[in-house]
């Protein structure tokens, strides 16, 4: 049995991973802000067989969460075996870029939130000397695009933490995975019309599963976006900057 | 949120643009907010053929998908409307419990099941699903009502196999059966005419599964020729449940794959891999219910112009005369299908739409072409003089004359959704058809 901590546990991804480890038998405490919708994931997770499911209330959008969660993870016995971190927001860019306060809390929502809960845990699985750390960021955070860089800039900066974070904790035996999700059918993008290269969120939850299991660091999910964002990395940027991406 | 889709039954015929909406729970205490409007059908995991879950709005049951509560001594198992069959078994057959009855495909949601009051290999020991349903919550706009045999049991009984018209099914109570081992014990007989098909299936009424895949391209004293698999479930073996399938049609196939030479050499092989005489194996669930959830988006293989299921139902007295009517027919066109598959029914039960009757069924996959519909109608009358019918979970083109000739309950079904106020808000192109809503 291992003690499994997620946060933004609502996400359509989440729910998806937290069934699968639920049905393995594990402990799960779930973090997120809309706690009738947690009590509803609680319900189904104890049915499939989960050893225990606590529910804390979060809010990445809210100034004290991150002092909030230190005393929260003190009530949270040893070891820490898994951290997933999959809360977000996909902001409208247009909006952002007419409301600065917008745009500093969509950075806070979708970055720095992710870098206070990082901290925290690391340290304790530091010290444990054990753990995995999963934390969903995205493709828009890889290069900067004109439609989304806001969000991509939030999820960038918690991929280049990441990669500090894992070279560090490696030396300690902890796991750290940095998922980069493509297009996923969600409710966070269920606005957008749907083309051949959308995901369903059970399938990039399995996908989550396996490389959690692997001990694997960076996946694109599904595999194909490597060579999409392979492809936008390596455009020369004077030819970038005329291109409506 | 509402978004516009193209969609279509696993047929992938007929295709139609409709505005999709996933209502979801708030909370454990509040209702489901279903949009305003007339014309909804409900939709789950799109695995009927035809055009009975499609209308230019849909209700998807895709965010209905959570089990609520599971007593482990009795075996109740309460869930969202929209979980699906195969995520039950992942999680229950580790547990030792296993479905009532299940259908060809895992991939279909509880509240499909109820639609459509599925059957399975053990129809004619266990019934439909609806056998083992205890209780059913149904969303009528506002309207809830929580609906079992005791209470609204009209309802209850015109939601199985009410396919979709009675209102939203949000959630689902019925009972799973134990089971010691993933494994099924399976037995195949092979037989050399329809009669000793038919024979067979009486001598092994007691077995809990059985179903023939029938060669519908044979003809003369050949005629009706079958494999026929016997099952029980096993006590030994590990409670493992199934994995995700490894292979996938990943486009539509071109149209000349599937073709009278293609689908002849097909059948012959398929016969002859099969040693006489009987012999028992093990084999796990997946493979023994579910042979074609192995390879995903099999319905591919028909190519961009769909196929069609003709599956229909004869009286046991009509048995070997109907049904040699029609193979007899079937191979006459040489347009015979890969997959005819042929079940004897158990008895008969309350719902006013549900589809078995005591006897015998046939399912017949078709490609679409041209000449298909002629072929198609001809089968009818031959259906229509046996006193048999036809699936509706599976059709696409029956007439409203043949439905309501072949299903007499109909006017009983549409007084009941009448009297909920369910007529002007849930109709499918089906229902439309067959001058079920008006």
């Amino acid at each position: 049995m291992k003690n499994i901590l997620i946060f933004g546990a609502t996400s359509a991804i989440a729910e998806a991973l937290a069934k699968q480890y639920a049905n393995d038998g594990h402990q799960l405490t779930l973090f997120a802000r809309n706690e009738d919708k947690l009590a509803l994931i609680e319900q189904d997770l104890r049915v499939r067989g989960a050893s225990g499911v606590a529910c804390v209330s979060f809010d990445a959008g809210a100034d004290d969460c991150i002092a909030k969660l230190q005393r929260q993870l003190a009530d949270i016995a040893d070891p820490i075996d898994i951290c997933v971190i999959a809360h977000g927001s996909l902001p409208d860019q247009g909006e952002c870029q007419e409301d600065v306060q917008k745009t500093l809390s969509e950075i806070q929502v979708n970055g720095t939130s992710a870098i206070g809960i990082l901290t925290l845990v690391a340290n304790r699985m530091e010290q444990q000397k054990n753990g995995a750390i999963a934390v969903i960021t995205s493709v828009a955070g890889i290069r900067g695009r004109q439609s989304n860089y806001v969000y991509g800039a939030a999820k960038g900066l918690v991929s280049v933490f990441l990669q500090g974070l894992g070279q560090r904790l490696a030396k300690s035996g902890v796991h750290v995975l940095d998922i980069k999700p493509g297009f996923v059918d969600t409710p966070m993008t269920a606005h957008i019309e749907k083309g051949a290269l959308w995901a369903q969120p059970e399938k990039v939850a399995e996908i989550i599963y396996k490389r959690i299991a692997k001990k694997s660091h960076e996946s694109h999910t599904p595999f194909f976006w490597f060579f999409i964002m392979t492809i936008i990395r390596f455009i020369p940027t004077a030819i970038f900057n005329k291109l409506k991406l | 949120m509402a978004t516009i889709s193209q969609i279509s039954g696993w047929g992938n015929y007929p295709e139609i643009a409709a505005e999709i909406h996933t209502p979801a729970r708030q909370s454990l205490q509040q209702g489901i907010a279903l949009p305003s409007g007339y014309g909804f059908i409900p939709r789950g995991a799109a695995r009927s053929y035809g055009d009975s879950a499609l209308a230019h709005r849909v209700l998807s049951s895709r965010c209905l998908n959570r089990f609520i509560s599971f007593d482990n001594d009795s075996g109740l198992l309460t869930c969202d409307a929209g979980v699906t069959l195969g995520e039950i078994l992942t999680t229950f057959v580790p547990k030792g419990w296993f479905l009532p009855v299940t259908p060809g495909t895992k991939f279909i949601t509880v509240g499909g099941a109820v639609a459509s009051d599925v059957h399975g290999k053990n129809h004619h020991l266990d019934g439909c699903f609806s056998e083992f349903v205890t209780e059913i919550i149904v969303q009528i706009g506002d309207q809830v009502y929580q609906c079992s045999r005791q209470q609204y049991a009209d309802l209850f009984h015109a939601t199985c196999g009410g396919m979709g018209l009675t209102g939203l099914i949000t959630q689902v109570s019925f009972s799973l059966k134990p089971i010691k081992s993933a494994y099924i014990r399976q037995k195949n007989i092979k037989t050399s005419c329809l009669a000793e098909s038919l024979r067979v299936f009486d001598e092994y009424v007691d077995s809990q599964y059985s179903v023939a895949w029938i060669d519908c391209l044979a003809t003369g004293e050949a005629l009706g020729r079958s494999i026929i698999s016997v099952g029980e479930h096993a006590d030994q073996g590990a409670l493992e449940p199934h994995q995700a399938p490894k292979l996938s049609i990943p486009c539509h196939f071109p149209d000349f794959v599937l073709n009278p030479l293609s689908v002849q050499a097909f059948n012959f092989l398929y016969y002859g891999k099969e040693k006489a005489g009987p012999e028992e194996q093990l084999l796990h669930y997946n493979p023994y219910f579910y042979p074609l959830d192995g390879i995903a988006n099999w319905n591919r293989m028909y190519g961009r112009g769909g196929f069609t299921q003709y599956q229909f139902a004869l009286p046991k007295t009509a048995g070997l005369e109907g049904l040699s009517a029609i193979l007899d027919r079937i191979a006459k066109s040489k347009q015979g299908s890969f997959l005819a598959v042929l079940k004897a029914f158990g008895k008969h039960n309350n719902n006013p739409l549900s589809f078995p009757v005591e006897g015998y069924t046939l399912a017949l996959d078709f490609k679409i072409n041209a000449r298909i519909w002629s072929l198609l109608n001809q089968l009818d009358e031959v259906v229509i003089h046996y006193g048999g019918r036809l699936y509706l979970t599976k059709d696409a083109r029956m007439t409203e004359r043949f439905f309501k000739a072949t299903y007499p309950r109909w006017q009983e079904f549409n007084a009941i959704r009448d009297k909920y106020g369910a007529t002007q808000l849930y109709s499918s192109l089906q229902s439309q058809r067959l001058g079920i809503s008006r």
